[in-house]
C-alpha cells in the first residue's frame, strides 16, 4: 500500500479538514470581538473556499490518475471515479451553497463552531461515496452522522431543534448499530471487508440464508440515511427542528453520499459491473445473476412503500418543512427504483454476451447520480427559502406564505420553479430527471414488475402535484394577509435565484450536467 | 416558418410578465400584438404549405444519447390547428380587454399557455410534445384560481390533476413505448416505423387514448369540463373548450391512432357487440354526445349550458376518430376546428358580453331582463352562434358533422341513430338557453322600464364587436366554402390511414 497514493486520492478530504481547522482558528483566535455578521460571513467565506480548494483537488485528482486506492494487485478500498467521482463534486458544490445560505442566520453565536461541523461532516460524506470497503464505510458514514446530529440541535435557544436531535440521534445510532451488525456478519462469511472480495467469495459459495439476514440489516441501516419508508420517522422531525441550513445540509448532502454508498452497493452485489475488469468465468457469472436479484427484492419493496406513504402524507401536511421532508422520502422511493432494477439473465445463451449486451449497471447509477444531485440542488432552495419566510413572518406553515408574490415577486418566482420542479413539471430539470430514471428503469429490465412500480411512481408524482400547487395556491392566488413587502439579505436572494436558474436551464438541456457526470468515465 | 408561433408567444409572454402592473392598457395592447403576430405567421404559413404534405421545420439533436430530438413539423392536420389556436387566441385577448386585476399576469399565463399550444400542435417527437402538453397545465391553474368566478380554487385544483393525471398515463405509454422500440428515438416518425407488437399495442392504446381523452372530454372523465369552463374568466374558458380540449383529442389521433393502430384490432371475442378498444371508445363517445346534451338541457346557468355543449361536441371528435375511415376522421378534425371556433364565441358572448353586464348566469334570473331589447348585438350574436352550434348548414359546425355520421354511417349504422339523437337534444337545449336568456316572455312593466333606464348596461366594445365578428365570420367562411380547410385536412388524413391502420 502506498500511502502517497491514499494522499492523492484523500485530497478532497483533507482540503475540508484543513479549512475546519482553519475557520476555527479565525473565529475563535481573530473574530472573537467582531460582531456577529462579519463573524458568519468570514466563516462562511472560508467554508466556500475550503469547498472550492477540495473541487480543485478532486479535478487534480481525476485528471492525474489518481482514481483508486488499494494494495498491490487487490482490490480497491477508495474509488475516485465513475458515479463516486461525479457524488463528490456534486457534495462540495451542494455544501457550498449550504454555506452561503448561512448569510444572516442569527440561530447560533458558534459560528466557526457551526461551519468545522459542516466541513467535517462533508469529508464524512466525501469519505462515504468513495469508500469500497466496509469498514471505511462505517467511518465515513459516521463522521457525516455525528456531524448532522450536532447540527441539527445547534439553534439551542429553540426547544425543537433540540427535541429533533435527540429524535435523530437515537434512531440514527440504532441504525448504525444494525448496520454494523450486519456488516459483521458479511465479515464473518465471506472473511474479508471489501465489497467485491465478498461478491467473489460469496458468488462461489452460493449466498446462505445468514447472508440475506445481513442484507435486511444492511438495508435497514442504509433506509434510515436515505429517510426510506419504514425507516423514515426521523426525517418530518428533524427537518421542522434543525436550523434551515443544517436542515438544508441534511436533506441534500448526506443523501448524495448515502445514495452514492448504495450505488456502490449495488454495483458490486446486485450486477457484476467488475467482472469484465477482472476476468471472469462463464460460471461465476450464472451464479451471480441466479442469485442476486433475490437481493433487490427488499429495495423494491422498500421504494415502493416509500413512494406511497410519502406522497400520502405529504398530502395531510400543514407545515411547509414537514412537507418537504415527506417529499424527500417519496424522492428516496423513486431513487430506490432505480438501484433496484437490474437486468434479469433470462436462463439461456452466454451469459458473458449478456452481461456485454447490458450495460445498465453504470446507466442506472448515472440516472440515479444526475436525480439525487439535482434533487439537492432544488431542496437547498427550497429550504432557503422557507428560512427566508420563516424569519419575515416567523412561522413556517403554508399560510405564511400567503401573498407572496404582492410581497416579494422576485421570491414568489423561484417558489415556483423549485416546487414546479419538484413536482416533475417540464421543462424543469426535475422533470427530466425522472423520465431519465424511469427511463433507464425500463431499459434495464422492461418486465412486469418494473413497469408496475414506474407507473405507481408516475401515479404518486401526480398526487404530489396536489400539495406542492397547496403552497404555489397561497403564494400566488389567494388574498395575502400581510402585505409588507419581505426583505432578502443580498447573498441567500443571489443563491436562490441563481438555483432557479440552473433548474431551469439543466431542465432545457439535460445534456449539460449529463455530460459533466459522464466526464468522471475516463476510458480505461 | 411556423416554429416562430411558439417563440412569439413565449417570448412575449415573458416580456408582458415583467411589465409593471398599474397601466394595464401596456400589457394589453402588448399582448394583442403578440396573438395578432401568432395569427399571421398561423395563416402565412398555412397558405404557404398549402398542398404539401408533411413539413419538417426543425430537427436539433436534444439528448443524442437517448434519440430525443427538437424536431418539429406540420403536416395539413397541424396547420388547421394551429389556425385555429391563432384565431383563439386574438379572440381571447380581445375579450380580455376589461381586466383590471393583475392584468401583466393575466396576459402572461395567457400568452405561456398559447405558446404550450402551439407547441404540442407542431412537435413531431413524442417527447417534445409530451414536454409542451405539461407546460400547457401551470398557466390553466393560475389562470383559473387567479381570475375565475364560481368555486375558482376547486375548479382549477380538479382541472390540474385530472390534466395531470391525463398526462401521467400518456408518459406511461411514451416510456413502455420508448423502451420497447428499443430505446433508440422518440421520433414519432421512427417509433411509427418501429413495428411495436401488437400485444403491447393492445394495452398501450387503451392507456394513451384515456389519457389523452380524460383531456378531451371523454365521458365518464370529463367532469373536469363543465365545473372548469363555467369557473374560467372568459378568455380561459374560450381557449379552454376551443383549443386545449383538442389537444386531448389531436393526441388521440397522432398519438394513440398513428402511432398503436393495432390497439384497434378486434379482440376475437365480444360482448354484447364490443370487441375491440375501437367499439369500447366509439361507445363513450356516442354515451358522450347524447349524456352531455341532455344534461346540457337540464342546466340552470347559462354558462353550463355551453360547458356540457362543449363536451357534447368533443363527443363527436371521438366517434369520427373511431370511424377509422377517410370521412370520419376528415369530419373529426373538422369538427376539431369548427367547435373550437364556436365554442369561443358561445363562452365570449355569454361571459363576457351577458354575464359582465347582467352580473348573473342564472337563466331564471336573465329571464326577467329583456335583454333582445336591451343588449341586441347579444342577441344577435348568440342567435347565430347557437345555429352554428346546432349545426346549421352554411355554417362550419354543419360540415364537420355530416362528415362525422356520413364515416360513422359506413361503419356501425346504430352509432349514427345515436349521434342523431345528441343532435336533436342540441337544438333542444340551444333554443331553450336562447329564448330564456334572451327572448324572455314577459312584457316589462312600467317600473321595469324606468329600471332600466336608470341603470343602463355598458355600450358594446370595440373589441367585443371585433372578436364577435372574427369568430363568427370564420364559422361562415368555413361552412360555405369548406374546401379551404378540405383540401389541406383530406391528404393528411389519407397519409395518416394508409400507415397502418385498417
Amino acid at each position: 500500500m502506498n500511502y502517497a497514493d491514499l494522499f492523492r486520492v484523500t485530497l478532497p478530504e483533507t482540503a475540508l479538514e484543513i479549512a475546519a481547522l482553519l475557520v476555527l482558528v479565525v473565529d475563535l483566535g481573530f473574530l472573537r470581538k467582531a460582531a456577529l455578521k462579519t463573524r458568519v460571513a468570514a466563516a462562511a467565506l472560508l467554508g466556500v473556499a475550503g469547498c472550492g480548494a477540495a473541487f480543485w483537488a478532486q479535478f487534480w485528482a481525476v485528471t492525474h490518475g489518481a482514481w483508486t486506492f488499494g494494495p498491490e494487485g487487490g482490490h480497491a478500498i477508495l474509488i475516485n471515479i465513475f458515479y463516486a467521482g461525479a457524488a463528490q463534486s456534486g457534495i462540495l458544490v451542494l455544501t457550498a451553497l449550504t454555506l452561503l445560505l448561512l448569510m444572516g442566520a442569527t440561530f447560533t453565536r458558534h459560528v466557526g463552531e457551526y461551519v468545522a461541523v459542516v466541513l467535517m461532516a462533508a469529508a464524512g460524506g466525501l469519505l462515504v461515496a468513495t469508500a469500497q470497503d466496509l469498514l471505511v464505510i462505517f467511518i465515513g458514514l459516521e463522521l457525516l452522522s455525528l456531524g448532522l446530529y450536532i447540527l441539527t440541535a445547534f439553534a439551542k435557544s429553540s426547544g425543537k431543534s433540540a427535541e429533533a436531535a435527540m429524535k435523530y440521534y437515537l434512531f440514527g445510532g440504532m441504525s448504525a448499530a444494525f448496520l454494523l451488525f450486519g456488516f459483521s456478519y458479511f465479515y464473518g462469511l465471506s472473511g474479508s471487508t471489501n465489497l467485491t472480495k465478498i461478491q467473489e467469495v460469496i458468488a462461489v459459495s452460493g449466498p446462505s440464508p445468514l447472508f440475506y439476514v445481513a442484507w435486511i440489516l444492511v438495508v435497514a441501516g442504509l433506509g434510515f440515511k436515505v429517510a426510506a419508508v419504514p425507516f423514515h420517522l426521523w426525517a418530518p422531525d428533524t427537518y421542522e427542528g434543525a436550523p434551515a441550513p443544517a436542515a438544508a445540509f441534511i436533506a441534500s448532502v448526506s443523501k448524495v453520499a448515502s445514495f452514492a454508498l448504495l450505488i456502490s452497493f449495488s454495483v458490486h452485489w446486485l450486477v457484476p459491473a467488475n467482472a469484465l475488469v477482472r476476468g471472469t468465468s462463464e460460471r461465476y457469472l450464472l451464479d451471480v445473476y441466479r442469485t442476486w436479484p433475490q437481493l433487490s427484492t427488499i429495495l423494491l419493496v422498500v421504494a415502493a412503500a416509500s413512494m406511497v406513504v410519502g406522497n400520502l402524507a405529504a398530502l395531510a401536511q400543514v407545515s411547509v418543512r414537514r412537507l418537504l421532508a415527506y417529499s424527500a422520502v417519496a424522492h428516496a422511493g423513486y431513487m430506490l427504483l432505480g438501484i433496484a432494477v437490474h437486468p434479469h439473465y433470462p436462463g439461456q445463451g452466454n451469459p458473458f454476451d449478456f452481461y456485454m449486451s447490458t450495460d445498465s449497471a453504470m446507466l442506472n447509477a448515472n440516472a440515479v447520480m444526475y436525480y439525487v444531485l439535482t434533487y439537492g440542488l432544488t431542496t437547498i432552495g427550497a429550504f432557503g427559502l422557507v428560512d427566508v419566510v420563516e424569519r419575515a413572518t416567523g412561522s413556517d406553515r403554508m399560510d405564511a406564505f400567503l401573498g407572496l408574490h404582492k410581497r416579494n415577486p422576485a421570491l414568489a418566482a423561484v417558489l415556483l420553479v423549485l416546487f414546479l420542479s419538484l413536482a416533475g413539471i417540464p421543462p424543469l430539470v426535475g422533470f427530466w430527471a425522472k423520465f431519465n430514471l424511469f427511463a433507464a428503469v425500463l431499459r434495464a429490465q422492461a418486465g412486469v414488475v418494473p413497469f408496475t412500480l414506474v407507473a405507481l411512481a408516475i401515479a404518486f408524482s401526480a398526487v404530489s402535484l396536489y400539495y406542492y400547487l397547496q403552497v404555489l395556491k397561497r403564494a400566488y392566488v389567494m388574498a395575502p394577509v400581510d402585505e409588507t413587502p419581505i426583505k432578502v439579505n443580498h447573498t441567500t436572494m443571489l443563491v436562490l435565484v441563481g438555483i432557479a436558474a440552473a433548474v431551469v436551464i439543466l431542465g432545457i438541456f439535460p445534456g449539460l450536467l449529463q455530460g459533466w457526470i459522464e466526464a468522471f468515465y475516463p476510458v480505461i | 416558418m411556423l416554429s416562430l408561433t411558439i417563440y412569439i408567444s413565449f417570448i412575449g409572454a415573458l416580456v408582458v410578465a415583467m411589465l409593471p402592473a398599474k397601466p394595464s392598457s401596456m400589457a394589453r395592447i402588448l399582448a394583442l400584438m403578440v396573438a395578432v403576430a401568432g395569427l399571421v405567421v398561423g395563416v402565412v404559413g398555412y397558405v404557404a404549405d398549402f398542398g404539401k404534405g408533411l413539413v419538417i421545420l426543425t430537427d436539433k439533436a436534444w439528448v443524442p444519447s437517448m434519440g430525443i430530438h427538437y424536431l418539429l413539423a406540420a403536416d395539413g392536420i397541424s396547420r388547421t390547428l394551429v389556425l385555429l389556436t391563432g384565431l383563439a387566441a386574438v379572440a381571447g385577448v380581445l375579450f380580455s380587454w376589461n381586466i383590471e386585476l393583475r392584468t401583466n399576469e393575466f396576459f402572461a399565463f395567457f400568452l405561456a399557455l398559447i405558446g404550450g399550444v402551439y407547441g404540442v400542435f407542431l412537435s413531431y417527437d413524442l417527447f417534445l410534445l409530451f414536454v409542451f402538453y405539461e407546460i400547457a397545465i401551470v398557466p390553466k391553474y393560475f389562470l383559473i384560481a387567479i381570475w375565475g368566478s364560481t368555486r375558482r380554487e376547486y375548479a382549477a385544483m380538479k382541472l390540474a390533476l385530472y390534466s395531470f393525471v391525463g398526462s401521467a398515463m400518456v408518459l406511461i405509454g411514451l416510456l413502455a413505448a420508448y423502451a420497447t422500440s428499443g430505446s433508440h428515438s422518440t421520433s414519432l416518425i421512427a417509433l411509427h416505423a418501429a413495428g411495436l407488437p401488437v400485444s403491447f399495442q393492445m394495452w398501450c392504446f387503451p392507456l394513451v387514448f384515456i389519457g389523452f381523452g380524460i383531456l378531451a372530454g371523454m365521458w365518464p372523465f370529463h367532469t373536469w369540463a363543465p365545473t372548469g369552463h363555467v369557473a374560467a374568466p372568459t378568455a380561459a374558458s374560450m381557449l379552454l373548450a376551443g383549443v386545449v380540449m383538442k389537444l386531448g383529442a389531436y393526441g388521440c389521433l397522432r398519438v394513440g391512432i398513428w402511432l398503436l393502430p393495432h390497439g384497434l384490432d378486434p379482440w376475437g371475442w365480444s360482448f354484447i357487440g364490443i370487441g375491440s378498444w375501437r367499439d369500447v371508445f366509439a361507445v363513450l363517445a356516442v354515451i358522450g354526445i347524447v349524456y352531455g346534451a341532455l344534461v346540457a338541457l337540464a342546466q340552470t346557468d347559462f354558462k353550463f349550458v355551453i360547458g356540457y355543449s362543449s363536451v357534447s361536441h368533443m363527443g363527436f371528435v371521438l366517434l369520427g376518430l373511431m370511424t377509422l375511415n377517410q370521412v370520419g376522421i376528415t369530419g373529426a378534425v373538422m369538427q376539431m376546428f369548427s367547435h373550437g371556433v364556436i365554442a369561443g364565441l358561445l363562452f365570449a358572448i355569454v361571459g363576457r358580453i351577458v354575464y359582465e353586464r347582467t352580473h348573473t348566469r342564472q337563466l331564471a334570473e336573465l329571464e326577467t331582463m329583456h335583454l333582445s331589447r336591451r343588449i341586441p348585438f347579444a342577441a344577435w350574436a348568440f342567435v347565430i352562434a347557437g345555429m352554428a352550434s346546432m349545426g346549421l348548414p352554411g355554417f362550419s359546425g354543419f360540415v364537420a358533422e355530416l362528415q362525422v355520421l356520413i364515416g360513422a354511417w359506413m361503419a356501425k349504422p346504430w352509432w349514427v341513430v345515436a349521434a342523431g339523437l345528441g343532435i336533436v337534444v342540441g337544438v333542444a337545449y340551444t333554443w331553450r338557453a336562447m329564448q330564456k336568456a334572451f327572448f324572455g316572455d314577459g312584457k316589462a312593466s312600467v317600473h321595469d322600464l324606468e329600471q332600466e333606464r336608470a341603470h343602463p348596461f355598458a355600450a358594446i366594445t370595440w373589441p367585443e364587436v371585433t372578436g364577435v365578428v372574427l369568430l363568427a365570420s370564420v364559422s361562415l367562411a368555413v361552412g360555405l366554402y369548406p374546401r379551404m380547410l378540405l383540401d389541406q385536412i383530406e391528404p393528411a388524413v389519407k397519409a395518416l390511414l394508409a400507415g397502418g391502420v385498417q
